[in-house]
Parts: structure tokens; sequence; C-alpha cells
């Protein structure tokens, strides 16, 4: 199999797998807590439903609330393909890709955000100036992390990056940062997705909210749109996850695709370990929260650099 | 100073004849005097005598000397507002307005508090009804203020209420809160209607407080009736009134626990709620006691098997109960939710008159059961549960206290259910008395005050459900607060939208 074929496979599995990944994460929370919980195909069979209602839409709003879902699903589905999935080269790879994964999330999230003032409510607004903040806090680890890759491996572009990252710092013995990155990818991944600790995707009140209330006003296929793009969203910062932690440029592309598979569903258990185990943070407290997984990829910064030297 | 008062008793009636009228603005400095000395108001409502007089009966409450008091006095259609005095009369005066259609002139703060044309007004009085859009919100203007409103349709399956905060970025100024939208005129009902269906409405006024509602509107009765109910009535009352206790205390931590996203305590505190709202249901066949109240004793015995049963059951619970309160209050991410959030002070609830688990969580210790003892209570007291903060993770505190205490009562009280008939008869109410009958209802005091007229009918049924004292308290509680914390701190509350609507 070529690698533009393998890439393309991998793509499928994530835009078939994704809406999966937050049932797995849903029901893992269900058995922690003794309750048999949704089934695991619940988003999809809401996906289907939405698919097939009508839409409706305020007065109040224009052209940019009606395209802010397909937005958001492009954007997501764009920033797949600059991901190298199934863990040897993206579909598109550059010199500096990893900014253009971090802008294509953030140009969705534009016009979320937008869609979200369109309508003119109080508590929209209120979603979105909190989505806004954390988001451009998220930037900070994310890029701290992209930076601590890059001296590890000397690659500027994703697939290099995380053809082999392990293997890198294992040689020039800063293997610890890797953990590290992983720690601090996977604690964005829950500030990105909108899980526990930094928001609630149970609740059912506005005022706590942060990602579901920019939505509220969303309905019909608008709304499948975006609980879909939330959901590949939840899947790709997973895949850079996975690809962190196990290097399968070596490995057969079946084989390195099933890798994928399993651990997307590992990331979806790992996001239900971790709801089920603490309570959401307060508001405030989330900048901290961001704050330390910046931190940590920081210190592994300073330890790939350390290393290098 | 003597209190120019006619002392009373939970559950004593006493003459109307025998309360005293003073002067309206002697009325004021006594309420403010005993307020200074330590008495707070248990209720302030009118009475319409004659055509065209209204007369003011407050009713007054001492804890620490567990004693009643009740004064009046005769005001015409405008009087001096007794809130300049004392601040604790201020909802009962816009109560007062709206159901008398008396107006207390200088009165801070006049709204309408339900929306309804007066219904206990002096004939002659007018009855246009208080206008909605007479609601003054409170709002504080500014370029970086804005406005966040909530309800009357909320996204949970509630009761009807709107709230509307006044916000500065995150931090919220001001909070105010406009309810009325569940009023059915409770009180008239219970006036009007013969008493075979009364009991109905008594045991509706708040659907989660049926056994507190009831208990207290039977209390009243019975002490008019002059019916002697049986130990075993009284024990099966109490039994009752703390499986509800339970019952809702536990669903309350459960609610607290989703609201800051701790899944599995959510999941357990809501199962260990239906049980024991099942107690209930195996005792009296309804999951929230209905039926199981009434004038002269109860509905339904709890046999030997039964009670077997419970106190199998109640243990079991303690158990459960014990480890995932422990598993909640011990979770590093609950505390930093919990605490220093929506903070009650001491000094306000003493002015302000706040009652239940929101008053004893500010270190005040008031409560029913232990300062106005009645039925069990007399025989069985229940130790009451302060903690002193005040603030979200204080409330959590007191009712996990509670609930411990609860489960002791109910496991030891079912195995020493007394002998006797399981209703008294309750008929032939003693005419021109004044009665007033308080309950620790899960909430905090439940009140009914009845007074019957010359031909032994009632007269005028008052009804205070602790709600109406207790979500100015919510009002206090959110200024400094996060928006994102208002839903947390008011389920910490969780008044009733019902009870205060009537």
């Amino acid at each position: 199999m070529n690698t533009t074929l393998s890439a393309a496979a991998a793509l499928g599995v994530v835009i078939v797998l994704a809406p999966g990944v937050i049932g797995v994460a849903a029901r893992t929370r269900a058995a922690l807590t003794h309750r048999r919980g949704t089934p695991v195909l619940q988003l999809y069979f809401d996906l289907f439903k939405l698919l097939r209602r009508g839409a409706v839409f305020s007065d109040a709003t224009t052209w940019v609330f009606r395209f802010a879902p397909v937005a958001v699903v492009v954007t997501a589905i764009l920033a797949a393909l600059v991901v190298p999935l199934d863990g040897r080269a993206s579909l598109f790879r550059f010199a500096g890709d990893p900014v253009a994964l971090a802008y294509t999330f953030a140009f969705g999230r534009f016009f979320l955000v937008l869609a979200a003032l369109d309508t003119g409510s109080s508590f929209e607004g209120m979603g979105a100036s909190r989505e806004v903040t954390f988001a451009s806090l998220v930037e900070v680890g994310l890029f701290l992390s992209f930076a601590t890759l890059a001296v590890l491996t000397h690659e500027l572009s994703l697939s290099g990056m995380l053809e082999a990252p392990l293997a890198r710092a294992s040689a020039s013995g800063s293997a610890p940062a890797v953990a590290m990155i992983a720690g601090s990818f996977f604690a964005l991944l829950l500030a990105e997705c909108a899980r526990v600790p930094v928001d609630d995707p149970a609740t059912h009140l506005e005022l706590t909210m942060i990602h579901e209330v920019m939505v509220l006003d969303h309905s019909g296929p608008d709304l499948a749109l975006i609980l879909y793009a939330g959901a590949l969203k939840l899947s790709v910062l997973g895949a850079v996850v996975i690809s962190v932690l196990v290097p399968r440029a070596n490995l057969p592309p079946a084989v390195a695709i099933a890798v994928l598979a399993g651990g997307l569903l590992l990331v979806g258990v790992g996001v239900g370990i971790v709801e089920a185990s603490m309570a959401r943070l307060r508001l405030p407290k989330v900048p901290l929260y961001l704050a330390g997984a910046s931190a940590l990829a920081l210190f592994s910064l300073i330890l790939a650099l350390w290393s290098a030297a | 100073m003597e209190l120019p008062v006619v002392r009373m008793r939970n559950r004593r009636s006493v003459p109307l004849a025998d309360v005293p009228v003073l002067p309206v603005t002697e009325t004021g400095v006594v309420l403010e005097t005993a307020v200074a000395t330590g008495w707070r108001i248990v209720s302030l409502f009118g009475l319409p005598e004659g055509a065209d007089e209204l007369r003011l009966i407050a009713v007054l409450g001492h804890d620490a000397a567990g004693q009643l008091a009740a004064l009046s006095t005769l005001v015409g259609r405008r009087y001096p507002a007794l809130t300049t005095r004392c601040r604790q009369a201020a909802r009962f005066e816009c109560e007062i307005a709206e159901q008398c259609g008396a107006t207390p002139e200088g009165h801070p703060r006049l709204q309408p508090l339900r929306r309804h044309s007066p219904d206990h007004a002096p004939s002659r009085w007018s009855q246009a009804p208080s206008d909605a859009a007479s609601y003054r919100f409170a709002r504080i203007t500014g370029g970086e203020v804005h406005e966040v409103g909530v309800g009357p349709v909320h996204a949970g399956i509630i009761e009807p209420g709107h709230f509307r905060m006044q916000a500065h970025g995150e931090e919220v100024l001001a909070l105010d809160i406009m309810l009325g939208y569940q009023h059915r005129g409770v009180e008239r009902l219970l006036e009007s209607l013969d008493r075979a269906r009364a009991i109905y409405v008594g045991e509706s006024i708040a659907g989660d407080s049926v056994i507190a509602h009831a208990s207290a509107y039977c209390g009243a009765l019975e002490a008019l009736a002059r019916s002697h109910k049986s130990g075993r009535a009284q024990t099966i009352r109490g039994i009752a009134l703390e499986l509800e206790r339970l019952a809702n205390h536990i669903g309350d931590l459960g609610a607290m626990s989703g609201d800051v996203a701790y899944q599995p305590a959510a999941a357990y505190f809501g199962r260990m709620r239906g049980e024991c709202l099942n107690l209930l249901m195996t005792i009296s066949g309804n999951r929230y006691g209905r039926g199981l109240i009434r004038p002269g004793g109860v509905g339904f015995d709890i046999d030997e098997a039964l009670a077997q049963e419970i106190e199998r059951r109640v243990r079991h619970l303690e158990t459960e109960l014990r480890q995932v309160a422990d598993l909640f209050f011990g979770t590093a991410s609950v505390q930093s939710r919990l605490e220093g959030v929506g903070i009650v002070s001491r000094d306000a609830c003493l002015e302000r008159g706040f009652v239940g688990p929101v008053a004893r969580a500010c270190g005040v210790a008031r409560d029913v059961r232990h300062d106005h003892p009645y039925g069990v209570f007399r025989y069985v007291q229940v130790p009451v549960a302060t903690a002193w903060a005040g603030d979200v993770y204080s409330r959590a505190l007191v009712r996990r206290l509670e609930i411990q205490r609860s489960i002791e009562f109910v496991a030891e009280q079912v195995r020493a259910i007394p002998k006797g008939d399981l209703r008294a008869p309750c008929d032939g109410l003693v005419p021109g008395e004044l009665v007033v009958a308080l309950e620790e209802g899960w909430r905090g005091e439940v009140v009914h005050v009845a007074l019957t007229d010359d031909g032994g009918r009632i007269r005028r049924h008052k009804v205070v459900d602790p709600s109406f004292h207790n979500w100015p308290a919510l009002a206090a509680a959110m200024p400094g607060n996060q928006i994102s914390d208002f839903p947390l701190c008011n389920k910490s509350f969780n008044l009733s939208y019902a009870g205060h609507d009537l």
C-alpha cells in the first residue's frame, strides 16, 4: 500500500470512528459510576436523527450563523489532513504545518464565535467570551509542545515530528520530554474538546457552559455538523497524542491503522476516566489548569534543549 | 422592657381577643425592640376587620426561649410601613400590599410578589391586581455592565422563576429574583374548602414537602379542635418527616455533585434518594407520603414487620451513605468548587430572619424540632446540626450531618412505636382562637397560622413556607460570585417556587 492510500485509509477510519470515541467516553464514565449509560453508538443515532430534521433560524441571525456549522466541519477535516494519522505521513505536509493545524481549528472556532454573537443572545455571547479566552491560553501549551517536538526531531512538519519522536528523544537522552508532551497534549485536548475538568458536556445549565452554550441556537442538520465537528476534533487531537506515544512508521500500514483505531478508543476511555474521577474546575481556575499544561510543555522544551546542547 | 404581646407555644391556641391591638407606630417600635432582643418575625399577615379596616397580626418567635408571641394593629388603606423599623417585615409587607390592598408608606422596595388581585382585602377596598409591569428590577448602569436573564422557563425539570443578574464580566454584581408564576391561591382554598378536601390542598403546597406542610396544617387544626393524637400517630409522623428530610437532603447532595460534574456521587446519591422515597411509599403507598398525614393522626400504620423492614433498609443506607459522602466531601476538586462560594453571613441571617439549613450553615442554631418541640420531638431530641462558614460547602455539610441524625432517628424510633390509635377525632373547632403551628421541614420552618371565627369556621389560614424567608438569602449570597457558580449556589439553597408562590 502506498503512503497516500494508507493516509487516506487512516483518514477514513478517523472520520467514521470519531462519534464512537465520544460514545466510549460516555460509556466509560457511566460504567465507572455503576450506571449502564447510553449506547456507544448514541452519537451516530443523534446525528442521523438531527440530519433528518429541519432547522430553525432566528430572525436576528445572518448568513454567518448558517455558515458556521459548515466552517467547523470543513476546518476539522482540513486539520485532519495535516496530521499523520497512520503514523507515517499525512496527506498534506509542509514545513510549519503545526501552525496550520492550530489555526485551521482556530478558523472554525472564529466562525462559531461569530455565529454565537450573531444570535444576540446574552448566553451565547457569554459562552463565546469564555471559549475565546480559554482557546487563546490553549495555544501557548500547544506551540510549546510542537516546539519541543521540533527540537527533538529537527523536523518542522507534523509528519516528520511524529514519525518517531520517542526514538529520537531516547537517542538524545530526553525520553521523559516525550511523555510530558503527551501529558500536556492530553490536558489540552480535554480543554479544546470541552470535557471535564474544563467544561461539562453533560450539563443542562446554560450559565455554567462554555462550548455548548455557544451552539444553543443551532438545530437540526446544523447542530449535527457542529456535534460531528466536535467529535472529529477530539479524534484528530487524540491521534496526535497516540502518534507521540506510539511510533508506527515501521509497522505495516494495516497494523498502524489498527493501532490508531484502538488508540482512539483508549483516548475515549481516558477521557471517561477523567470525567468519572473529578469535579469540574471553577471557571476562574481554568486558566491555571491551562497554565499547568503549558508549564509541562515548557519543561519538556527545556529538557529537550538541554539534552540537545 | 416587657413586650406588649400575648405569649404562645407551638400548637397551643389562644383566644384572638387576647392578642393586643397596638397603634401602628408603636407596633413598629415593638417589632424593632423584639428583633433586637432575640425575637424574629415568624409571620405577618392581614386580617380584614369589617368593611374598611385591616388588622395586621404579627407572630414572633424566640428560638432560645422556645416561645412564640403575637401582637396586632389596625390599619387603613395607607399606613406607615413597619419595614422602616424592622427589616424582617419587608417581604411580608409586600405580601400584605398584594393580598389585602393596603399600602405601606415608606416601604423601601414595594414589589408585587405573585401578581394577583387582592383576595384578603376588606370588602370596600379596591380589588385592582398588582401589576406585573410594576416589578422594578434592580439595575446597575455603566458601560461594562451586562445583564443576564434566566427563566421563567428553565433547561432542567424545575419550577418557573425569573432570575436577572447584573454582571461585570463573569462577576455577578446583583441578582434579582421574580417569582409568582405558580400562584394558586392556597390560603383562600384552605379557608373556603370543606375540611375533607382541604387536606389535599394542605399537602400539595410544595410537592417535595408533603409531610411537613400536611403536619403543620393538621397541627393547627388539631390544636383548634382540642384533638389529642396518640403517641403512635406522633411517632409515625416524626418518622415520615425524617424520611422526607432524608430523601430531599440526599437528593440535594446528588444535585450539587451533578452541578460540579462529579459523576460518581451524583449517581449514587440519586439512587439513594429514590430508596428513601420508596420507604415512604411502603408506608403510605405514595413516594412523597401523600395520604399519610391526616387531621387527628395518620392514615397508615407501621406494623411490626414493616418496622423491621424500615430499620433494616435504613441501616443499610447508613453504611452506603457514609461511603459516598466520604467520597464526595473528600474529593479535592469537589471541595474547591464548594468552599467560599455563595456566602450568607451570620449577621445577614439574624437581621433578615433566614431559616432552616441556610441559617444553620452560618452558625445560627435555629431548628423548630429543638426550639419549639412538638409531637414526638418533645420526647426525642434531635441534635441541631450547624456549620459556620455560610457557604455552599457549609450548606452541604449541614445536610450531611442532618442525614446522619435523621437515619439515627428513624432507625431508633421505628423500633419503639408506642401503642395507640391511628386517628383521634378532630371535629368542631373552638371559636375565636388563634393558633400557630410550626414544623421543621427539610427546607426549614413551615408555618401554618389558623384563626377561627365566632362560628368555629376557619376565618384566616396563613401559610409561610421556608422559601418565603430564604429566597432573599440567595439574592444576597450571589453578588461577588461567578455567573457560572449560580446554578450550584442555587442548588445549595434548593428553594421551593410553589411554596413561595402559594
